[in-house]
């Protein structure tokens, strides 16, 4: 599998994933710099949490202008998978590869401890190998992950599937409890949980989000 | 040219900064505060003479940039 991780400043999750990706595909990912304007031949895209551009204006609104998003933007419309964690899914969502929009925590507070989830959905390249209804335990680490979209939007996501992931006990007040969505043809998944966090039993503390990088490696190997 | 838009969350969209500044003037005695809403001001220089080409210009900037249509309207004003 050939992934590459996209770089701004301000992430700092990127080694993270990096390390995750190589221990499940055996080979490094290509670190990207979001000044560059070519993005190597990939068959996955990272966009790494952080806090690119020190959420100015809006989180990930800056990073989604930044030159290299015109080339993710492209390689999406190629079918190319596309991984937004936390920054990544705001990143995402700015840059409308994903609908909605993710707004400060009802609480104003930044939350970092581990969460419980439900996986919705597990028909994808990201989840399969995860089981539906099965319950996780994730990492969130964010201030801004109050998922917010249009009811109609919501609709849609509900009744296409769209939905992966969402919080048994609400930290965040995202709308209808959602931490995780995919796009239209389900190429491209956005989550606030850090799966990467949870991926080295070494650390001791859950591995539930392996299974994210295990299944990309499964399918695009 | 000067400008100044102004961003704002849209009705119906969840403001809890909106919340916590009324709650803390609530708390200095002001108790007629029905609502609060916070949003954002932008200023912009703009090498531009025509109202009309900059008014143009800034509604693209909002719309690209500076205001996210999902969540946020926006009020452009020309100065001077």
């Amino acid at each position: 599998m050939r992934a590459s991780v996209i770089v701004f400043p301000g992430s700092n999750c990127d080694r993270d994933v990096a390390v995750a990706l190589q221990r499940a595909c055996g080979r490094r990912p290509n670190m990207v710099w979001h000044a560059d304007v070519r993005l190597p031949e990939s068959d996955l895209v990272v966009i790494p949490g952080g806090f690119s551009y020190g959420d100015y204006l809006r989180t990930g609104a800056v990073a989604a202008r930044a030159p290299i998003m015109r080339e993710v933007a492209a390689a999406a419309k190629k079918g190319v998978r596309i991984l937004g964690i936390c920054n990544g899914f705001q990143v995402l969502c700015e840059t409308q590869l994903l609908p909605g929009v993710l707004l400060r925590n009802r609480d104003l507070k930044f939350i970092c401890r581990t969460v419980e989830l439900d996986v919705v959905n597990s028909d994808s390249d990201f989840t399969r190998n995860w089981k539906k209804g099965q319950k996780l335990r994730i990492p969130i680490a964010h201030g801004d992950g109050s998922y917010f979209a249009d009811s109609g939007t919501l609709k849609s996501l509900n009744d296409n599937g769209r939905v992966a992931l969402r919080y048994c006990d609400n930290p965040n007040g995202s709308l209808e409890d959602i931490a995780g969505i995919f796009s239209e043809n389900r190429r491209i998944l956005g989550l606030m949980p850090h799966p990467e966090r949870a991926a080295d039993p070494e650390l001791g503390g859950s591995v539930d989000g392996a299974a994210v990088f295990k299944s990309l490696v499964q399918a695009l190997a | 040219m000067k400008a100044r838009i102004d961003v704002m969350l849209r009705d119906g969209v969840l403001d809890p900064q909106g919340k916590a500044i009324h709650q803390a003037l609530k708390h200095l005695g002001f108790d007629t505060v029905q609502e609060v809403r916070q949003g954002k001001v932008i200023e912009i220089e703009l090498a531009e003479s025509s109202h009309e080409q900059a008014s143009a210009r800034l509604k693209e900037m909002a719309e690209k940039l500076l205001a996210n249509l999902v969540i946020e309207n926006y009020r452009v004003t020309l100065q001077d």
